[in-house]
């Protein structure tokens, strides 16, 4: 446990110390940040290499009173199974590698220091979330992680849309955590309903949830809305539609950010929720088919927006998109390994493209696939790496994403032909797309304004890492190590041989139209028209929210302030110093130093003090 | 003379020593305001370690008869509850005295009403006797009238009258109930513990304690800021000095809800009963229209003012709950937002006073000229949009869980209040300070070393009871309950 506790503070003791005494030395900032990370993933092979850790039951938790006030207890506490530490060792490990190539592609940045202090906390708040044991420790690291996520993206915050992606970043998520607290606190309303203390930790709650949904006493819609509410902000921090909006922005800070962060931890932590409260999402079946077509639909159409984009950091944007739908889709499915081993293999091969990607930007100053071109004899290392990466993200055998995509897409086969349908097409969009990014950017005569040039060794030694990663990952038994027996699934052939067809058929499709320069009949293309239109404009979403933010927020506001202004101000509280000054005004008048004046008001007086006191004339 | 009596006697102190010292003696001045400051702040740190926990009640209690005949005494001390709020005010009055270095004009004249401000202040935090309460309450209006009319800034004179007026006139409201509170209770005694001690054994009739509680709650709520009566505020804010700002917007407010807390609920538990759901559907009021009205600004510092109203709903919706769990939050959100608004305005102050302007639009970029004060910024945006790490997180969320089961529409609110923030907070951030830097600005200063104190002090105390609640929640929760007692056996009569 003691290790478990070291893997989580470790980066935010780095943090404070470059926060601290580093600010002013790369050197020691990097070496800090690197320091912290490689301990804590030394600390997650420790818990692997612990034969409790093995088997599913012996899930550990130790935690820590927070707050203690009447009628709640929050505790600050970690729980350690099979999943938290395969997913440890995904952030620690791909994080090294992340880090180590930042000091490499960073090298010159005036905010160097600054730069690895955020990464720190942002290691810090990610594995906050895979090892927290209650939903309140979740939450505060997951805004965490937004937070660091807003500075990262706007790490060159006087670029403007570098400024305005992390504003964007950070008010999505908050507007779909707008629903996740809600979603906290209704599962903490309705925990405490059999006469219980009211809990969040997971275990308990999991425990509890068996017998509730039984009991007649607790509405089963109601867990069902807690159980959506909480999935909102699923759809947040992992992009799913139609809260996707941020993600392909969020590509306006670094390139290792957007590799870590962006693609392989952070988008995930969405999809890690749903894993690690799988217990309340299962409970519901309603909801679990709204998970799994909110996945399958941000798959396929996230795939679409790939096809027609040219900035070679947005195509695998909208490609990390497709595929964390691919795993929200497991989930909803019910296939919780499924959905965890994709995103494994994903975090490999997606954070390998990413780190391509910047070598070839760090190169050739650009990230316009049509500036690019030639890459292959003056970037071997890039290349080939990049290559693997690809090749795995269409799912190629024997490469990782095959095996990974491959359960899925199983599982989906099993539970709604439809959604399988929708995946198939989706592999096959995903290796077109992909195929065109190679062959435009990797391929053909070198477009590109500056000369191109491998990357430096402490750049291209992570490329290596990953892309042996990326390859072998199929054979680690990462499905028999978070199931904790081994795989007995027979491999469906039918979904292997279509899914590889279909794939193989995209990569050859978009090799013969962008390589080949293929033009097939005209006809088709025409007809194809209205389709670009509508993937270039991205579905219009962002129109619709930029409509809704002028005429909606803006308005109300406007209205708000005028209120304001008008009626609470100029009415009631100007409107009183005017009558109180009238008033003066007025009385003054009276005052008028005649004597004759006051005489008259002093017979008037009396005449009617008189008057009254003769009694209530009226009354007669 | 306990510890509690010296922190209030201290300011008095400096302004008194203030009064025997030249006016071009600029340095001595500005170290006797430190020092009347400071110390006090060293000694609220004591009570807050000090305070013990398993005794509970009122400590370090201070008592000297003063009228006799009308049952005056000068009678002080804290709990769980002032405890928390002496420390939010020692650390703001003091961090308000080192920002105000930058006060170049009158400045003795300055430091001697800023003192009887803070003075003021203590007092009422202190005061367990309605009579110097009240007194106290007076004492801390008053010296904003001459700090805001003279050294303020734009619409200087209409917002330091309107001000003035508008506090004095609830707090008029409020001695109407105090002083029927003391007629009506019969024993001639101002003195607040042997007051509710009374009232408890023989209750005020309910239908007189319906009547009564309105003349509290608005003359007090006046300055909670509830709605609609908060409009003095953001402009108040605006036209005030950064370091009168800070106390106003950190510590002034917080005074209402203090007070309506400790008198109105503890002294007339029938009339809250009565009352307080209105408070709660107030609240809402309080926290989306002073959010989207804080959305149309333009002016910074009228942002952060219309914020301040906005969050002061969650005070109130907190207090509104009548449970310990929701009143704990309301009282570590008084901490904590008052610690919040004071870093932004210190942070503001220092760049209008180079600029001259607060329009946010014609700032742009600063993040690149002024890095620290941009950090420091961004540090109070953030916690102002309930960032966990920081103590706002942890008191919203209190109150979140504390109002969920008692009033689920206003929570509801409360909870899209914090996307609201986010909103406005990171637009102020991004179009004052992120973005290529705004070429007339290019010769903006950092604050220099030596003036980064108050800030590290500010962000230090939001980010370790962010990290460790329990340091004051623990404190909290051992008086909210007893502040709350008296209510004890009236949920029955109340359901019914």
């Amino acid at each position: 446990m003691v290790a478990a506790w070291v893997l989580l503070f470790a980066p935010a003791l780095a943090f404070l110390g470059i926060v601290g005494v580093g600010l002013r030395s790369r050197r020691i900032s990097a070496g800090l940040a690197i320091g912290g990370l490689a301990v804590s993933f030394f600390c997650a092979v420790a818990l692997l290499l612990q034969p409790a850790a093995h088997t599913l039951k012996n899930a550990a938790e130790s935690s820590l009173t927070w707050v203690k006030l009447p009628g709640l207890l929050l505790e600050f506490g970690i729980l350690v199974d099979p999943w938290a530490v395969l997913m440890s060792l995904v952030v620690t490990g791909v994080g090294l590698n992340i880090f180590i190539y930042s000091v490499g592609y960073m090298k010159g940045d005036a905010g160097f220091t600054r730069y690895f202090a955020v990464l720190s906390l942002f290691a810090f708040s990610m594995l906050g979330i895979v090892l927290a044991n209650n939903f309140v420790t979740c939450f505060i690291f997951w805004e965490l992680v937004g937070a660091s996520s807003y500075l990262l993206i706007g790490h060159w915050y006087d670029r403007p849309k570098a400024a305005e992606a992390g504003k964007k970043a950070f008010l999505v998520n908050r507007i779909a955590d707008f629903g996740f607290l809600l979603g906290i606190l209704l599962l903490w309303s309705l925990s405490g309903l059999a006469g219980e203390t009211k809990t969040l930790n997971y275990l308990e709650l999991a425990k509890r949830l068996e017998f509730l949904a039984a009991s007649p006493a607790v509405n089963a819609s109601l867990l069902a809305l807690a159980g959506g509410l909480i999935f909102c902000g699923v759809v947040g921090k992992s992009a799913q539609f139609p809260l996707h909006v941020w993600l392909p922005d969020a590509m306006e800070g670094p390139t290792p950010v957007s590799a870590l962060i962006h693609a392989a931890t952070m988008v995930a932590a969405g999809v890690y929720l749903l894993s690690r409260a799988f217990f309340l999402f299962a409970a519901s079946p309603d909801l679990m088919a709204l998970i799994a077509w909110v996945g399958g639909a941000t798959a396929l159409l996230a795939a679409g927006l790939a096809l027609v984009e040219n900035d070679i950091k947005r195509i695998l944007a909208y490609s990390t998109l497709s595929q964390l739908g691919f795993m929200v889709m497991a989930l909803g499915l019910g296939g919780r390994a499924a959905g965890i081993y994709h995103l494994t293999t994903h975090a490999f091969f997606k954070a390998l493209l990413f780190l391509g990607a910047g070598s070839v930007i760090h190169a050739l100053h650009t990230n316009d696939i049509r500036q690019m071109g030639g890459l292959l004899k003056p970037m071997p290392v890039t290349s080939a790496t990049f290559l693997v990466g690809t090749f795995a993200l269409c799912g190629i055998f024997p490469l990782s994403g095959f095996f990974s995509k491959d359960e899925i897409l199983a599982v989906a086969y099993a539970h709604d032909p439809l959604l399988w349908k929708i995946g198939t097409l989706t592999a096959g969009l995903t290796a077109f797309y992909m195929g065109r990014l190679v062959s435009i950017a990797f391929l053909g005569e070198s477009r590109a304004r500056h000369p191109a040039r491998e990357a430096p060794p402490i750049m291209t030694r992570p490329l290596l890492v990953l892309a042996f990663f990326s390859a072998v990952g199929g054979f680690l038994g990462i499905p028999h190590f978070l199931m904790g027996a081994p795989n007995h699934e027979e491999m469906n052939w039918t979904v292997a041989v279509t899914s590889t067809v279909v794939s193989a058929a995209g990569l050859g499709l978009a090799f013969a139209l962008f390589r080949l320069s293929w033009r097939p009949l005209p006809w088709l293309t025409r007809l194809a028209r209205p389709f670009l239109t509508l993937l270039e404009r991205k579905y219009f979403v962002d129109d619709l929210y930029a409509w809704i933010n002028r005429n909606v927020q803006q308005r109300l506001a406007h209205l708000s302030n005028a209120f304001e202004r008008y009626v609470i101000i100029g009415l009631w509280v100007n409107g009183t110093a005017k009558m109180t000054g009238l008033t003066g005004s007025a009385l003054r008048l009276i005052q008028t130093g005649k004597v004759q004046a006051y005489a008259l008001l002093f017979l008037a007086g009396l005449s009617l003090l008189t008057f009254l006191s003769l009694g209530k004339p009226w009354a007669r | 003379m306990g510890p509690v009596s010296w922190i209030l006697l201290l300011p008095f102190l400096g302004a008194a020593a203030l009064l025997g010292i030249p006016s071009h003696q600029v340095k001595w001045v500005r170290r006797i305001a430190a020092a009347a400051t400071g110390i006090p702040l060293v000694l609220a740190l004591f009570l807050a370690a000090a305070y013990s926990k398993a005794q509970g009640g009122f400590q370090w209690v201070d008592r000297i008869p003063w009228i006799r005949a009308l049952g005056i005494h000068y009678q002080v001390g804290v709990d769980g509850i002032s405890a928390v709020l002496v420390l939010l005010h020692a650390l703001c009055s003091f961090t308000g005295v080192l920002i105000s270095y930058r006060i170049k004009e009158r400045v003795k004249e300055y430091y001697l009403f800023y003192l009887l401000l803070i003075g003021g202040v203590y007092g009422v935090f202190v005061s367990l006797d309605l009579f110097f309460f009240y007194l106290f309450y007076e004492m801390a209006v008053i010296p904003m009238f001459p700090l805001i009319g003279i050294w303020g800034s734009g619409e200087k004179a209409y917002a330091t009258m309107k001000l003035t007026l508008y506090l004095t006139a609830g707090a008029v409201l409020a001695l109407v109930g105090l002083l029927s509170l003391y007629l009506i209770s019969g024993i001639r005694s101002f003195d607040l513990i042997e007051l509710s001690r009374y009232l408890a054994q023989n209750p005020i009739p309910g239908s007189f304690q319906r009547w009564l509680f309105p003349f509290l709650l608005i003359g007090f709520g006046v300055i909670a800021p509830m709605w609609p009566l908060h409009s003095w505020s953001p402009i108040g804010h605006a036209a005030a000095p950064s370091a009168v700002s800070m106390l106003h917007a950190g510590v002034l407010m917080k005074l209402g809800s203090y007070a309506i807390l400790r008198v109105a609920v503890g002294l007339l538990p029938e009339g809250a009963y009565t009352w307080l759901p209105w408070v709660a559907g107030i609240s809402i009021m309080n926290i989306l229209y002073g959010g989207f009205v804080a959305l149309a600004q333009k002016d910074i510092k009228f942002l952060i003012g219309y914020s301040s109203s906005s969050h002061m709903g969650y005070v109130l919706l907190g207090i509104a709950c009548l449970n310990p769990l929701a009143v704990s939050g309301a009282v570590l959100l008084m901490f904590a937002h008052g610690l919040m608004t004071a870093l932004a305005f210190a942070a503001v102050g220092h760049i209008y006073d180079q600029t001259h302007t607060r329009q946010i639009a014609e700032w742009g970029g600063l993040a690149r000229q002024v890095p620290f004060i941009a950090t420091a910024f961004v540090v109070s945006a953030l916690a102002s949009s309930g960032l966990p790490g920081f103590a706002n997180f942890v008191a919203e969320l209190l109150v979140f869980f504390g109002s969920w089961e008692t009033y689920r529409l206003p929570a509801l609110a409360a909870v899209f209040g914090i996307v609201i923030t986010a909103f406005y907070m990171l637009r102020a951030v991004r179009t004052g300070f992120f973005g290529p830097l705004n070429p007339r600005w290019a010769g903006l200063k950092d604050a220099a070393p030596f003036e980064r104190l108050p800030y590290f002090i500010l962000i230090t105390a939001l980010v370790i009871v962010g990290c460790f609640p329990s340091l004051l929640t623990d404190l909290i929760a051992v008086s909210v309950p007893s502040a709350l007692s008296p209510l004890e056996g009236l949920q029955v009569v109340a359901m019914r």
